[in-house]
């Protein structure tokens, strides 16, 4: 079996014991009452402990009332996903209570105020410890803040996973700082009456995780996407404010200025993108970042990028569509928007960062090819990975920049004969920024010839201009060449000789990879995955040659019509044996594509 | 003088038809930037799409054709990469007025410094003729040909000086030698300056045409309009289209150089121009270690 991933309750509660690998807490709540804060605490402290860390908000978008939920799932091995049924789960409300006691593993525990919250022991599973602690009235002997009985409670749930209090000093030292260490202090009291509680009533779950206490790097896909921008040299994002993206406005508005980068929140997303275009166009990286319904409104113009061979990155972070839709939760039901984003054909790029480690890497690269293929790329994330935070190994900053042909880079002609859309093998015409002496040209959007010169208002039709136009069309589709050898290529993860391939992309990733570990140490099926991170232009010759030794297939895919599949099928012919879509808003649970890979291979 | 009056011409001529009104703006812009001698590699005009968006394409300097309506946010975006170019936006009535108004608006309050001239012909140029967002009430057109107009034409200088914008004025095809004046005055300007031309169409709009603006325009200055009293600006403005159609003043409605620009108030250009800024983040660690 793989190591203690998936630990049944026979492993804890029978007489052998078998070391446990992972924790998991679940805090549930209304809005509105500190779930997020006390989680984001909570995964804090499991990454300074030295736990993988990955955690998962079901919100709604109310900031008031609702039921949220997070879970924060720790590990000592690295994580795929933010696992399934929690150790602990901490009720702010009733409401909790009633939705998630049933979940709770056998041997584990819910925290919850005996001043309001009543469980139902007749639904918790054997062994569950209901831990009913008067959290609101041991806060208030410390403080009438409302938000202090979650401290309480966070305290309760550190002691009953055994973990250093050191770790909760220092977080709630991070978030009250050295200006109000009054308030880190009382915090940091209350969470040890929690603790004390806990020690009243039986002391901890004794799961014998043994912690490295070495803390680890804790970040979101979004926050990571954000770093991999400065480390690529961002100087300018214009963005409007759009649930699962905000987070990069956010981030950026309070480092940016720091690394010289403009950052502004814009009257709509036409306006982001378009500034982003003139930012490109004057000669700094730019880039914008949006979901599904700013994406939408962006068409027209990251259309008018690719016509005027503007660089620049588009952060595409997908929620539930269609229209305003789900806007917390996740899916993947944008490709087809991304792929067909725009009249005409134009040269792009689409990547799909799986996890942030590629998130930070996919999107410096991203800044180069705009800048070498002289058009927009597009990194397309979700809700899942964008909002989630993971622990990750260090970046490295020291990535390449490279910033294409430039006409003053010599051997170019000089600025007389300058063409700002000479035509060339690559498709790729040496770029001048504007305050350059002698290259002045006009970027158009129009179709022009070489000069920029207009053919479209009184030229086109001209037997010499349907060949100009011809011949400028074919200039910049030859990008696409140049760009499928410079993203990266399909991967084939896993077994050899499977019985069954997986086909995704994106962030259902570590569900598959969690899924395909489970079938293969549980019921001897083997399973791969092949996965895209570049997902146009497509590499249809390297997925022909990956996709000769699979057997049989299993495309996962978070949306309703396989919006990857089809162009999979569109670009090799290939269709997929099976489809497994999910569209009700939830991330992919590598249970339930478990239960789907044994369905397929039975 | 460094910069001959042809230097700034380009090679390419003017596709507009003969008489529109389209010719002497660009003969003002082209008269202002020599006046002024403006270095043309450091200046950057951008159009949007209609017959009068097609100016920079006529002049030497760098421009930026864009899509209908979004021309103001291209610029903006040139003037927060690189805030040392001297930055104008050219367009149409309807691609400013129409399509693109709410980033019109939205840039005037910022107070960008950048320089829009709007060539208001009260038509839709390029589509061959039908009503845009400053055709009169009861104007027939191609997309109004039963009853005309029936809704109330935007009035640029109004909105303008209701919006923030801070050199407001009007100019007519009719006199290139004020409208000149008046686009000198508006890149000169610390701020956003919005330079509404009217610019006869004369193709498509029989009805405002150059002498239906010459038997009605008056010049401002000789009124002693004070362009520093918004009050009176205000008072102004409201006089043509909003109350009466006999009298049109033209010129400088207000100036006020002492509002700070949106470029003065941007804290990453304390750096300098963020084209100029080294690229890559020189300490990681730090970086990184908040996430720790
Ligand atoms: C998104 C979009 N909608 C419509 C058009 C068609 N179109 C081109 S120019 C124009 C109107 C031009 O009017 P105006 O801006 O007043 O310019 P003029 O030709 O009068 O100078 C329209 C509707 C377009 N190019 N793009
Ligand atoms: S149609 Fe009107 S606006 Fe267009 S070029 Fe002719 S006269 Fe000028
Ligand atoms: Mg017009």
């Amino acid at each position: 079996m793989f190591k203690g991933e998936f630990p049944t309750p026979e492993d804890r509660m029978g007489g052998i014991s078998m070391a446990k690998n992972d924790l998991a807490l679940r805090v549930g709540g209304a809005a509105g009452d500190g779930v997020s804060s006390t989680a984001e605490s909570f995964a804090k402290i499991s990454a300074r402990s030295g736990l993988h860390t990955w955690t998962y908000s079901s919100y709604q978008s109310v900031i008031r009332g609702g039921h949220v939920w997070t879970q924060v799932r720790g590990g000592l091995e690295p994580l795929l996903s933010h696992g399934g049924d929690p150790d602990v789960v901490l009720c702010l409300n009733q409401q909790t209570m009633d939705v998630h006691q049933a979940d709770v593993l056998e041997g584990g525990a819910i925290i919850y105020d005996v001043d309001g919250v009543k469980p139902d022991s007749t639904k918790v599973r054997k062994g569950v410890r209901l831990l009913g602690i008067p959290l609101r009235k041991k806060a208030q002997t410390l403080s009438p803040n409302a938000l202090m009985r979650n401290t309480v409670a966070l305290g309760a749930a550190v002691h009953l996973f055994d973990m250093d209090f050191r770790h909760v000093e220092s977080a709630f030292k991070d978030i009250w700082g050295d200006k109000k260490p009054e308030i880190a202090e009382q915090n940091l009291k209350a969470a040890q009456l929690g603790a004390e509680a806990v020690k009243a009533m039986g002391g901890s779950l004794q799961l014998g995780l043994k912690y490295s206490n070495e803390p680890k790097y804790l970040m979101t896909g979004n926050e990571a996407i954000s770093l991999g921008a400065l480390a690529a040299g961002v100087k300018f994002l214009a963005q409007y404010p759009m649930t699962p993206a905000s987070s990069i406005l956010h981030w950026m508005a309070v480092h940016g200025p720091k690394y010289g980068v403009v950052v502004k929140q814009v009257e709509d997303e036409l306006a982001a993108m378009n500034m982003t275009v003139g930012a490109g166009f004057a000669g700094v990286r730019a880039m914008t970042a949006t979901s599904g319904g700013g994406f939408s409104l962006m068409v027209e113009a990251i259309g008018q990028a690719g016509m005027t061979e503007t660089p620049l990155v588009a952060i595409l972070v997908q929620r539930s569509g269609p229209s305003t839709g789900l806007p917390t939760k996740t899916e993947q039901g944008d490709l087809n928007l991304a792929l067909g984003a725009g009249q005409g054909d134009w040269p792009r790029a689409i990547l799909a960062p799986r996890n942030p480690e590629e998130c930070f890497r996919l999107t410096a690269q991203a800044f180069n090819l705009a800048e070498i293929y002289q058009t927009p790329i597009i990194v397309m994330s979700d809700l899942y990975l964008g909002e989630g935070f993971r622990t990750v190994e260090k970046f490295d900053f020291n990535v390449p920049i490279v910033r294409g042909m430039m006409a003053t880079d010599g051997g170019v002609g000089n600025a007389k004969e300058y063409k700002r859309y000479q035509i060339t093998d690559s498709g790729v015409s040496p770029r001048a920024l504007p305050g350059t002496k002698g290259f002045q040209h006009v970027a158009a959007t129009d179709e022009h010839m070489e000069s920029s010169e207009l053919i479209s208002d009184v030229l086109s039709g001209l037997p010499e201009f349907v060949e100009e136009r011809r011949k400028m069309h074919e200039k910049r589709m030859r990008k696409l060449e140049g760009l499928r050898k410079d993203t990266p290529p399909p991967e084939m993860w896993g077994s050899k000789n499977a019985d069954l391939t997986l086909i995704v992309w994106g962030s259902t990733w570590g569900a598959a990879h969690e899924a395909i570990r489970e079938v293969e140490a549980q019921d001897g099926v083997k399973v791969n995955s092949l996965e895209f991170p570049t997902i146009f232009p497509f590499h249809a010759d390297a997925t022909q040659k990956l996709l000769r030794g699979v057997k049989q297939s299993l495309a996962v895919e978070g949306n309703y019509t396989g919006q990857f599949s089809r162009l999979l099928r569109a670009e090799t012919g290939y269709k997929p044996d099976h489809f497994y879509g999910r569209y009700d808003g939830e991330p992919f649970a590598s249970r339930d594509i478990a239960d789907k890979i044994l369905e397929v291979v039975a | 003088m460094e910069f001959e009056m042809d230097t700034y011409k380009s090679e390419i001529k003017p596709t507009w038809c003969p008489g529109c009104g389209d010719f002497a703006v660009l003969r003002s812009l082209q008269t202002a930037v020599h006046a002024l001698q403006l270095e043309p590699w450091n200046v950057v005009i951008v159009s949007g799409i209609g017959c009068s968006s097609n100016l920079p394409h006529f002049l030497s300097t760098y421009g930026f054709h864009s899509i209908h309506g979004r021309a103001v946010p291209i610029a903006e975006g040139i003037k927060l990469a690189n805030p040392e170019l001297n930055v104008l936006v050219t367009g149409g009535d309807g691609d400013g007025y129409g399509i693109g108004v709410g980033h019109f608006i939205h840039a005037m309050r910022r107070n960008f410094d950048i320089t829009y001239l709007v060539m208001n012909n009260q038509i839709y140029g390029l589509t061959t003729g039908q009503a845009s967002p400053t055709s009169e009430m009861g104007m027939k057109t191609k997309s109004t040909p039963i009853e005309g107009v029936i809704e109330n034409p935007i009035d640029p200088i109004s909105l303008a000086l209701a919006s923030g914008a801070t050199y407001v004025a009007r100019c007519f095809s009719g006199d290139v030698k004020t409208m000149a004046e008046l686009v000198k005055g508006g890149i000169q300007h610390k701020g956003f300056a919005l330079i509404d031309c009217l610019s006869p169409c004369v193709t498509y709009n029989k009805i405002n045409t150059y002498d239906f603006f010459r038997e009605r325009v008056y010049d401002l200055a000789k009124e002693g309009h004070d362009p520093s009293d918004m009050k009176a600006a205000f008072a102004r403005a409201i006089e043509w289209p909003a109350t009466q159609r006999d009298r049109i003043p033209l010129g400088l409605f207000y100036r006020n150089p002492k509002v700070p620009t949106y470029e003065d108030l941007e804290i990453a250009f304390r750096k300098g121009p963020p084209v100029k800024q080294p690229l890559g983040v020189e300490n990681p660690d730090e970086l990184m270690a908040e996430f720790l």
